[in-house]
């Protein structure tokens, strides 16, 4: 291992988490112009003066309102009195249950997860990470899949955290098998796990500079010419929405 | 000087005192082992008996690109780490910038030796956001559990190989691939390819089986059922085998849990979770099987747990056979989804079929507009997220899609059962013998396509 391996781990930089963060309104609906969202090349419909509101996956669906139906009702309230304020808000959708949780909470409830006979999921399949970069202020969303064997029971913690403070606290300490998933999404998102024993990049190489898998990170190739004609690489292909 | 040295090595030039390349860091001196160049090393380092051995990541037995940087004190591991990422091609990244149908053709590549789990997992996600998870057609479901429990077999077939040969046993090697390559033929028989089939599409499957695509898989199958029985007359029992596997890679339930540990390695510690019992997708409650389990927690249990897998897995697949010999369609019926033409023969290969294009050049504009919108744009997916798993026959694969309501996923995230199980490389095997890693390692089964993606 090379010097550079130890100084890629990033610290926070005040060695915690903030104290509270103010909770951010949430952001207007993102608009594309046009019925074809077309882009990079001439809208010839007629319709590119049209601007239209374009739904946002992390604000839609909002959150869900009582009761959620099935178990999922239980668990909220054990989750809530187990520990105080850490629910932001609770999605069901598509017979999922999202749990929303403050990322200053994010330890307590994952402890209450594993621990608590009535809860008691006691594995974490992993984290991955979201980049919506138009929701100001929660640009990256980190999704936690759990597992209960006991309660043959699945749900999905979401913390959102902004991108000018991509920190949250890891959980390897009550999941160990997260250790690898969370290198992983810092290596591509530039989620800054807190406690993690050793944060260091995974898939990419030491040295790598950027998160490839965000948003605002090109997705390269060159160029390819077939019988005169020029194809551009796919992120500069024409697309749809 | 060193450098001069490193080089000589590399020639395989005339020092013959030290011919491994050495070169001085600030950890310690660095030796380039470069193949039966070992005693010249363990003279030059006589009385430090601490070695840290990089294995990989090109190394026969790491699985692909796997590598593993063991620390050793003489034969015994004191430390293991495992380092990843040769194999990474970006997946997720360039599903974001494809169409949700293209999705399979990239997702499929991820864990090489089980394409069709990695497609049904996709898929089941997409159709799940679509809604439209109950409007798949019977037919096209039956076929995908056909196809994962065919694939569930020759995925094992390699873990059974490459384990045996590792540890010596080449006989096991052979067979396997044997087998192995009578189903590969199978699938190319069924799906056009070999492996990267990109069959299995959202809505259904890409087309119906051939004609004589049951008789096919009725003749592998008493293939298998006779050659099978071979693996557990050589292995079962065999005193080498044994001794090798025997209490090698232990890995309790307690570590399994913490350490998100699902598949065969979950279910040799006596734990029957199968998702396909207890979560069942794609039908799986209405067949007919059981799930094997081990109590041994060790490699020889994972051995025994993949053979009898493969046992049940023909149950099922005899059970497909049976229900897939009434016709009916394997697409969904809604056009919006559903991919406008049919493949068909032609006198050039396979292609888009005549009377589609007849038909979309010759008869109807609005089918030519729909055929191109639905191929260029795709179709669209209301926004929102989903996460679906299934038994793959390393474990859960798991799907995270989040669709922003348009024709590309946002994010599409794989759990690959590969990677997280990786990460007990240490608690198996230190503190073991380092000949004891390969056949821990052999247990998990690390297919580094998936790991990487």
């Amino acid at each position: 291992m090379s010097d550079t391996t130890r100084d890629s781990a990033p610290a926070a930089a005040d060695g915690g988490l903030p104290v509270e963060s103010t909770p951010q309104p949430l952001p207007a609906h993102p608009t594309a112009r046009g019925a074809f969202g077309v882009s990079g090349s001439g809208d010839t419909s007629g319709f590119g003066g049209l601007v239209a509101r374009v739904a946002n996956p992390a604000t839609l669906p909002a959150g869900t309102p009582r009761p959620f139906g099935g178990f999922f009702d239980g668990v909220v309230d054990r989750l809530d009195a187990l520990v105080e304020g850490a629910v932001e808000k609770v999605v069901v959708d598509r017979g999922e249950l999202t749990v929303f949780v403050r990322r200053e909470r994010l330890l307590g409830v994952v402890a209450a997860l594993r621990d608590d006979p009535d809860l008691r999921f006691e594995m974490c399949l992993g984290v991955s990470g979201v980049h919506y970069p138009d929701e100001t202020g929660r640009e990256l969303h980190a999704v936690y899949p759990m597992l209960s064997l006991t309660h043959n029971r699945r749900l999905r913690l979401e913390v959102a955290v902004p991108d000018a403070d991509p920190h949250l606290p890891s959980i390897v300490s009550v999941y160990p098998s997260n250790n690898w998933h969370e290198r992983e999404t810092w290596d591509f998102f530039g989620l800054v796990f807190d406690g993690h024993p050793a944060l260091t990049r995974i898939e990419m190489p030491d040295d790598w500079p950027g998160h490839p898998q965000r948003k605002d990170y090109p997705l390269g190739g060159i160029p390819v010419e077939y019988k005169g004609a020029t194809i551009p690489p796919p992120d500069e292909r024409r697309t749809y929405r | 000087m060193a450098d001069t040295q490193q080089a000589g090595a590399a020639l395989g030039a005339e020092d013959v005192t030290l011919t491994a390349g050495v070169r001085g860091t600030t950890e310690g001196p660095v030796y380039t082992v470069s193949g039966q160049d070992w005693d010249s090393l363990t003279a030059e380092i006589v009385g430090n008996e601490r070695v840290v051995v990089n294995m990989g990541p090109q190394h026969p037995s790491t699985h692909g690109v796997l590598r593993l940087v063991l620390e050793l004190d003489g034969e015994t591991v004191t430390e293991a780490r495992a380092g990843v990422g040769y194999l990474h091609t970006g997946i997720e990244k360039n599903m974001e910038y494809r169409t949700w149908t293209q999705g399979v053709t990239f997702c499929t590549r991820m864990d090489y030796l089980s394409p069709f789990f990695n497609e049904t997992a996709y898929v089941l996600g997409v159709e799940k956001l679509l809604g439209i998870t109950d409007e798949v057609p019977e037919r096209a479901t039956v076929i995908r559990v056909l196809l994962m429990e065919l694939n569930r077999i020759s995925s094992h077939l390699v873990a059974l190989a490459t384990g045996g040969m590792e540890i010596g046993a080449l006989t096991v090697m052979t067979i396997g691939f044997r087998e192995r390559e009578v189903l590969l033929h199978l699938f190319e028989a069924l799906t056009g390819l070999r492996m990267n089939h990109a069959f299995v599409r959202p809505g259904g499957v890409a087309q119906d089986l051939p004609a004589d695509g049951l008789d096919k898989v009725r003749e592998a199958v008493a293939w298998l059922k006779q050659h099978l029985p071979e693996y557990e007359a050589f292995c079962n029992e065999n005193p080498i085998f044994k001794g090798r596997t025997v209490g090698i890679g232990y890995l309790d339930l307690a570590g399994c849990m913490a350490l998100g540990m699902t598949g065969p390695v979950l279910r040799a510690t006596g734990m029957p979770w199968d998702l396909r019992k207890t979560q069942p997708y794609c039908g799986y409650e209405t067949y007919d099987f059981d799930v094997p389990t081990w109590d041994t927690a060790d490699s020889y249990g994972r051995f025994r747990v993949r053979v009898a897998e493969m046992w049940e897995s023909l149950r099922i697949v005899e059970q497909c056979v049976q229900r897939l010999e009434q016709p009916g369609p394997v697409m969904v019926a809604d056009k919006k989804i559903a991919w406008p033409a049919q493949l068909a023969i032609g006198s050039d290969g396979m292609g888009n079929s005549l009377d589609h294009i007849r038909h979309i050049m010759g008869e109807s504009m609005e089918a030519l507009i729909h055929h191109f919108k639905l191929v260029t744009e795709g179709f669209r997916v209301p926004a929102g997220q989903v996460y679906s798993a299934v038994e793959s026959p390393r474990g859960e694969l798991g799907v995270h899609l989040v669709s922003d309501g348009g024709t590309r996923p946002w994010r599409a995230h794989f759990r690959d059962p590969s990677f997280n199980n990786l990460q007990a490389v240490p608690a198996m095997c230190e503190g073991g013998q380092v000949a004891d890693v390969i056949v821990a390692v052999a247990g998990i089964d690390p297919v580094m396509g998936g790991v990487d993606r």
